[in-house]
């Protein structure tokens, strides 16, 4: 499987962000996206999510499911994290393991990986933002997808929570998956560097 | 269809929780229908011609109130991105979340429609005739209403644009749902050819509304 962009451009609010942007990705690798404030890495990632129109350039994935599109078979993990405060962790969970569909939900198994089998019945509302980005992670594991396209996944995580999440990491890089994440602080993990616009 | 029920589930769930708007929307349905009597006076003849028109006013206001969360919620907290990105088309997506919202906000005010038709001196006809009417006109202001939420996502404004946009397009439904309350009440005309236009008019905006709101709400990515 192999992930590619050719000469894309990203113009967001009438500015380019960048162009002739080139990157490619193949199964069991990362690729860490690096760069200042405001040189695109979010809207690298979602572009490949499709969550935003490339103003020029393809996109394409090579040896994935054909049956689905790209951004199908993507995990996008965000700066907002798509968790519902009045709903508990265990439905917050079960909820997108039902929407995103694929293979059986294991809500305790993944709850458990993440480090959050304390709190199942706790509503959303009072985890702590590491405790939130935890939980995100949980629906990566519980809902396979090929693709994680990760945007600062680091971030609020405690010591003890980076070293996890690079192990899950590395388990899905093992499994043949691959990694698009933009970050400012290392992975944790051997990853390749993109870098857009400059030094940083 | 997992993904549907699961979507439907937990919109109904998050209404009818703490903060979730299903309350709040009969609450203040109660409360323009119970401001009505002091407005008018006393006059049981004049309430009773009226009451219909109150009635469906206040379900119209309480429907609006509620419906400019239906995607600014999820846009806001990043469901909405992962909604796009998931393999259930975006069209049925909005129809699920509109379904849910009429089942968690349209349905109690039909419920309530009994109680304050007591307020406004409907007799039982009258009462039926309005949750009737509302029955089947509500559905047709939601999923109107849902490409105005839908908007006010993509223009980044909520509130009282939403209103500004929707209120025009539920013009119709006003009318042909007063008017069929109307006839069942006083006559002259039939109650059959106002109450067909307003299934219609809900059977339309059935289809209509989710591929609106769904074309809206991919121009609107960002």
């Amino acid at each position: 499987m192999q992930l590619s962009g050719r000469g894309l451009v990203c113009v967001r609010g009438g500015r380019e962000v960048f162009a002739g942007l080139d990157f490619e990705a193949r199964s069991g690798e990362a690729v860490a996206v690096v760069g200042r404030n405001g040189s695109g890495k979010t809207s690298l990632l979602r572009l490949i999510a499709g969550l935003l129109v490339p103003a020029g350039g393809t996109i394409a994935l090579a040896g994935g499911d054909s049956e689905l599109t790209l951004p199908e078979q993507c995990h996008y993990l965000g700066h907002r994290d798509a968790l519902k405060p009045a709903l508990s962790v265990v439905e917050n969970l079960a909820f997108w393991a039902d929407f995103l569909g694929g293979e059986r939900f294991d809500a305790e198994g993944s709850l458990t990986t993440v480090g959050l089998d304390h709190a199942t019945d706790l509503p959303a509302a009072f985890l702590s933002a590491g405790q939130r980005r935890r939980l995100s992670l949980a629906r990566l594991l519980t809902v396979r997808r090929p693709v994680w396209l990760l945007d600062e996944p680091t971030t609020a995580l405690d010591a003890a929570g980076q070293d996890m999440f690079a192990g899950l990491m590395r388990d899905h890089l093992t499994r043949g998956g691959l990694i698009i994440a933009a970050t400012h602080a290392p992975l944790g993990i051997d990853a390749r560097e993109l870098r857009i616009g400059g030094a940083a | 269809m997992t993904a549907l029920a699961a979507l439907i589930r937990r919109d109904i769930r998050i209404a009818l929780r703490v903060g979730g708007g299903a309350l709040i929307g009969v609450l203040f349905f109660l409360t323009v229908v119970v401001l009505m009597p002091f407005a008018v006076g006393p006059d049981l003849a004049l309430l009773s011609r009226l009451g219909p028109a109150i009635l469906w006013l206040g379900a119209l206001l309480a429907s609006l109130l509620t419906l400019d969360r239906l995607f600014m919620a999820d846009h806001e907290d990043g469901s909405l991105d992962l909604i796009t990105m998931s393999r259930t088309p975006l069209e049925l997506a909005c129809a699920a979340k509109a379904l849910a919202h009429w089942l968690a906000a349209g349905l109690p005010l039909i419920v309530a429609t009994p109680v304050l038709g007591l307020l406004l001196n409907l007799d039982m006809v009258a009462t039926g005739a309005v949750a009737l009417t509302l029955l089947a006109g509500t559905p047709a202001l939601t999923f109107t209403g849902m490409i105005g939420a839908a908007l006010a996502v993509t223009l980044h404004r909520g509130g009282l644009l939403m209103a500004v946009l929707v209120l025009p397009l539920s013009i119709p439904v006003l009318i042909f749902g007063v008017a069929a309350s109307q006839a069942a009440i006083t006559g002259p005309l039939s109650f059959g050819a106002p109450f067909s236009i307003l299934c219609a008019l809900s059977l339309v905006s059935l289809v209509v509304g989710p591929f609106a709101a769904a074309m809206s709400l991919r121009h609107g990515l960002d």
